[in-house]
C-alpha cells in the first residue's frame, strides 16, 4: 500500500441533499399531511399540493450486489433514481406519479420478490444482528431466525391488523444488540464460562477481571501461568467476559436456549418508553427454522390482537391487563424466574393491594 | 494463509448446505437464495455458506475477532478470522467495513451502485442495509481488500463508520424530507454532528462507545430513546396547532365515542377535552407525546415554535442492567449556527467530564448512575431543572452545602469540581 496515494480522510457523512428524491428536495420541511392508501403504500402531501407516493418493501437486509442493483434498476425506472431504507431495513420507493404505483409494486414483487407492507399497525421487519454469518460471539443465528419467523408472519407484515404496530428483534447473545422491542428473542446461557487456560495469553487479564459486573472473576495461576478464575455462585452467565476475552467461553451448543421478552417501546407516545420483560424462557435453539420460537411469538400476537385496545402497544396492553392476565391469555407458565432479582428488583414487585381476584 | 485476491475463485467449492436450503422455502425473501446465486460470481461466498451450514449443524460459531485498521483510522473495520480457514481458505480474513450512509438512509441509485461496485471489486460484495449500528455494512474483505476498498470508498466520497470506544455512526429518521411531524431538521443535525465530531468517530478517544440518534418527534422513528446514549428528539413550545374544522370533520366521520376512546382518554396528562365538536387542549400540561396528533394527524399538528429535547444515558443490559435515557436539556432551539454551537458546547462539556471521571468501558448512562445526576450536572455546568426528574428524592440523607457548620480554622473547603463556563448564552427555555 505504501506506493498508493491515500484518499482524503475524515470526510464524514455523504451529502444527503444529493440523495433526496427531487420531490423531497422541493418540499423539504414543507409537508403538511399523509395518508395510508393501503398497507405498505403512503401518500404525502406538501404545502404546494404536490403528492409523493411511497411504497415500502421488506428486504432480507443481507443482500448481494445483484439484488442491490435490481433495487436500483427499479428506482431508476419509477423513482427518478432515488430510494431510501427505513430503520428496520425496509426499502422505500418514492414516486410522484400515482399511475406508476401499481406497476412499481408489480416490479418489486416480480423482480425482487420483496413483500409490500410494514406500515401502520403491522409487524415490522425484524431488527437483527449478525449471528453465525459474521459475529465472533453469537450462540445462534440472526438472518436465518428472521427469515424463518418472517415466513411465518408475512401476512402480518402485509396487513395492518393489530391494535398498533409490533416491532420485533432478535439477539444472538446476551449483549443484546437487537435491543428492546415489543417482542424480542434473546439467547440465554446456563452456566459460568469455561476458561481455556491455555489461551489466556491472548487476553488482557486486568480487563477481563474488571469487566465482570458482579466481580465474579479474579486473578489466578494455573500451571505456573497467569490466568483467571470464576466464582460460580456470583456469576450470572451474562457473557461480558466472553466479549472481552474469547478464552472465557460462555456459549454451549448443548444447553444455550432462547427466551422471549415483551413490551419494549422506544416511542414517547402515551405511556413513554419502556423496557421489555421476560415472557417465556427455555425454548430450544433449533436451527434452521426455530419452530418453537415462531409458535410462542404467534401465541403472544394472538392474545395481543384479541385483547388490546386500539393504539395500545404490547407493553401498554400488558400494563393495563396485568401480568396475571397475560399469562392466563397466553397459557405460558409464570415461574420464579420471572421475578426480578437485580438490585432494583423491589420496584418491580406489586407494591399495593391492587390485585385482580 | 489468505490467498491473494486474484487467486480467489480459482476453485469453486461445491455447496453442501441441506439445512440452509430449508431457508429457501417460504415467502419472505431468502438471503440464502440470494447468496447461493451470488456464490457463482464469488466463490468465497460458497465457503461462507458452507461454514454457516456447519454452524447450523453444530449450533456453534466459527469466527474470531481481531483488530485491523485502515491507515489513519482507529475503527470502522470489524475484522473477522475464520477458525475453519484450513477448510475454507477464503474465509481466513473476512472482514466487515462499516460505511457511514447518507443521513436518513437516503440514496441516489448512482451512490448505491457505486457502493456495490466498490465492495464487489475488492471483496465478497455482500451488503447489509443497514446494521443496527447505523452503518451500511459491507462484508467479506481480506486485509489487502479492506485497505484497497477503504481507499476507493474514500476517494468516492464515502467514509468509514465508528466502532469501539468512539462516537458511533449517527442515525436519524426521514425527518423533514418526507414527514410533516418532524419538528426540526434531523438530516442536517445528523450530518452536522457527524462531520463536526468526525475525528471522535474514527478514533477511540472516549471511555466507551457513544451513540447519538436523532428523531424528528416523540414518535422516535430513529429508535433513539432506548437505542442511543444521546437521543435528540423533536418537540415544540407553546400551543399545538389545531384546525377545528378538521376536528369537526373527524368527529363527524368517526363519531364522538371513537374520539373519546382513542384520543381524549388516551392523553397521558389528561389535557384533552371536547366542547361540542371542538378540541380543547390544556397546552400547559401537554407533554408532547404525539399520540393525539398521530390519530388526528390532519386536524392536529405540532406547535410552530419548534426545537428539541435532549436526553442522555440509554444502553442495553450489560453490565449494570438497562439504563434509559433521561432529560438533560428540556428544550432548546436547533436552527441557527449559534444553536448548533450550543449543542456542540454541551456535548464537549459532557464528554470532558465523562472522560475525566468515567471508568474504562463505562457508558455515559452507567457513569451517571454511579456518580448521580446532580454530580453530573454540576460537573458539566448544567443547571438542574425539575423536568429532568420524575419526582424529587425520597431519601432524607442529604449533604446540604449551604447548611453545613463552619469549618475549623485552617481547614480547607472541598468544593466539587465545577466547569468554569462562559455566561450561558443559550435561548431561555420555555
Amino acid at each position: 500500500m505504501s506506493d498508493t496515494k491515500l484518499a482524503p480522510r475524515d470526510q464524514g457523512a455523504p451529502d444527503y441533499t444529493k440523495c433526496l428524491h427531487p420531490a423531497m428536495a422541493r418540499n423539504y420541511g414543507k409537508w403538511v399531511e399523509h395518508e395510508r392508501i393501503r398497507p405498505g403504500v403512503l401518500v404525502y402531501t406538501a404545502e404546494s399540493g404536490e403528492k409523493l407516493y411511497t411504497v415500502r418493501a421488506g428486504s432480507p437486509r443481507t443482500m448481494s450486489p445483484t439484488t442491490v442493483r435490481k433495487i436500483c434498476d427499479i428506482a431508476d425506472r419509477y423513482c427518478e433514481g432515488f430510494l431510501r431504507f427505513s430503520m428496520r431495513t425496509n426499502v422505500e420507493f418514492s414516486l410522484t406519479k400515482e399511475e406508476d404505483v401499481e406497476p412499481l409494486i408489480e416490479a418489486i414483487k416480480s423482480e425482487l420478490g420483496f413483500p409490500i407492507g410494514g406500515t401502520g399497525a403491522s409487524i415490522s421487519n425484524i431488527a437483527h444482528t449478525q449471528g453465525w454469518l459474521h459475529c465472533n460471539l453469537p450462540a445462534t443465528d440472526a438472518a436465518g431466525a428472521v427469515k424463518a419467523l418472517m415466513d411465518d408472519l408475512i401476512e402480518e407484515f402485509e396487513q395492518e391488523n393489530f391494535p398498533n404496530r409490533v416491532k420485533l428483534s432478535t439477539s444472538c447473545c446476551q449483549i443484546n444488540c437487537g435491543r428492546h422491542s415489543d417482542i424480542a428473542i434473546i439467547v440465554q446461557h446456563h452456566h459460568a464460562p469455561r476458561i481455556n487456560h491455555n489461551k489466556m495469553q491472548i487476553c488482557e487479564l486486568p480487563k477481563v477481571v474488571a469487566i465482570c459486573p458482579v466481580a465474579a472473576i479474579r486473578p489466578s495461576v494455573v500451571d505456573g501461568h497467569q490466568t483467571v478464575e470464576v466464582v460460580e455462585e456470583k456469576c450470572m452467565y451474562c457473557g461480558a467476559c466472553h466479549g472481552q476475552c474469547p478464552s472465557m467461553e460462555i456459549r454451549d451448543s448443548d444447553t444455550d436456549s432462547l427466551s422471549i421478552w415483551v413490551g419494549g417501546k422506544g416511542a414517547n407516545t402515551r405511556s413513554g418508553p419502556s423496557l421489555m420483560k421476560l415472557a417465556v424462557w427455555g425454548l430450544p435453539n433449533n436451527p434452521p427454522r426455530w419452530p418453537e420460537v415462531s409458535e410462542a411469538v404467534r401465541t403472544i400476537l394472538k392474545a395481543y390482537r384479541e385483547g388490546a385496545k386500539d393504539w395500545e402497544r404490547v407493553g401498554e396492553w400488558i400494563e393495563r391487563i396485568g401480568w396475571q392476565r397475560f399469562f392466563e391469555k397466553t397459557g405460558f407458565p409464570f415461574t420464579k424466574y420471572h421475578i426480578e432479582d437485580s438490585p432494583n428488583a423491589m420496584w418491580t414487585y406489586n407494591r399495593s393491594t391492587h390485585v385482580r381476584i | 494463509m489468505a490467498k491473494k485476491n486474484d487467486e480467489k475463485g480459482t476453485t469453486n467449492p461445491e455447496l453442501n448446505i441441506p439445512l440452509l436450503n430449508e431457508l429457501e422455502e417460504g415467502q419472505w425473501p431468502s438471503f440464502v437464495s440470494d447468496l447461493k446465486q451470488w456464490s457463482k460470481t464469488k466463490p468465497q461466498v460458497a465457503q461462507l455458506l458452507n461454514q454457516l451450514e456447519e454452524s447450523y449443524e453444530n449450533r456453534w460459531n466459527y469466527w474470531t475477532g481481531t483488530v485491523l485498521n485502515v491507515s489513519g483510522y482507529g475503527g470502522g473495520v470489524i475484522a473477522r478470522l475464520s477458525e475453519k480457514a484450513d477448510k475454507y481458505p477464503d474465509l481466513a480474513e473476512f472482514h466487515t467495513i462499516r460505511v457511514i450512509p447518507p443521513p436518513g438512509f437516503v440514496y441516489s441509485t448512482e451512490r448505491l451502485r457505486n457502493l456495490a461496485d466498490i465492495c464487489e471489486k475488492h471483496g465478497a460484495g455482500i451488503l447489509q442495509l443497514h446494521g443496527l449500528t447505523g452503518d451500511a455494512l459491507a462484508l467479506g474483505f481480506d486485509n489487502e481488500g479492506t485497505f484497497a476498498a477503504a481507499e476507493e470508498l474514500m476517494a468516492n466520497g464515502w467514509d468509514l463508520g465508528g466502532s469501539g470506544p468512539a462516537l458511533r455512526s449517527l442515525q436519524c429518521c426521514v425527518g423533514q424530507a418526507r414527514c410533516e411531524m418532524a419538528c426540526f431538521d434531523t438530516m442536517k443535525t445528523t450530518r452536522f454532528l457527524t462531520n463536526h465530531y468526525i475525528s471522535f468517530l474514527h478514533r477511540p478517544e472516549l471511555m466507551y462507545k457513544f451513540k447519538i440518534k436523532v428523531s424528528g418527534c416523540a414518535n422516535d422513528c430513529a429508535n433513539a430513546m432506548i437505542g442511543s446514549d444521546m437521543p435528540i428528539i423533536g418537540t415544540w413550545r407553546g400551543p399545538m396547532q389545531i384546525d377545528q374544522e378538521k376536528v369537526a370533520e373527524y368527529i363527524e366521520e368517526k363519531g364522538v365515542e371513537h374520539v373519546i376512546d382513542n384520543v381524549i382518554t388516551r392523553c397521558p396528562t389528561n389535557c384533552l377535552s371536547l366542547k361540542g365538536k371542538q378540541m380543547v387542549v390544556d397546552n400547559e400540561n401537554c407533554v408532547r407525546c404525539m399520540h393525539c396528533i398521530n390519530v388526528m394527524h390532519k386536524a392536529l399538528k405540532p406547535g410552530k415554535d419548534r426545537g428539541v429535547t435532549i436526553c442522555l444515558g440509554a444502553k442495553r443490559t450489560l453490565k449494570i442492567g438497562d439504563t434509559m435515557s433521561s432529560v438533560i436539556v428540556p428544550f432548546m432551539k436547533l436552527e441557527t449556527e449559534e444553536d448548533f454551537q450550543n449543542l456542540t458546547d454541551l456535548i464537549d462539556r459532557m464528554w470532558e467530564f465523562w472522560n475525566d471521571n468515567g471508568m474504562d468501558h463505562e457508558r455515559i448512562g452507567e457513569f451517571i448512575a454511579r456518580v448521580g445526576l446532580a454530580t453530573f450536572l454540576e460537573g458539566c455546568g448544567i443547571d438542574p431543572d425539575p423536568r429532568m426528574v420524575q419526582s424529587t428524592r425520597t431519601s432524607p440523607y442529604i449533604k446540604f452545602e449551604e447548611l453545613a457548620p463552619g469549618l475549623f480554622e485552617g481547614e480547607q473547603t472541598q468544593q466539587p469540581k465545577v466547569w468554569n463556563r462562559e455566561p450561558d448564552t443559550r435561548e431561555p427555555s420555555d
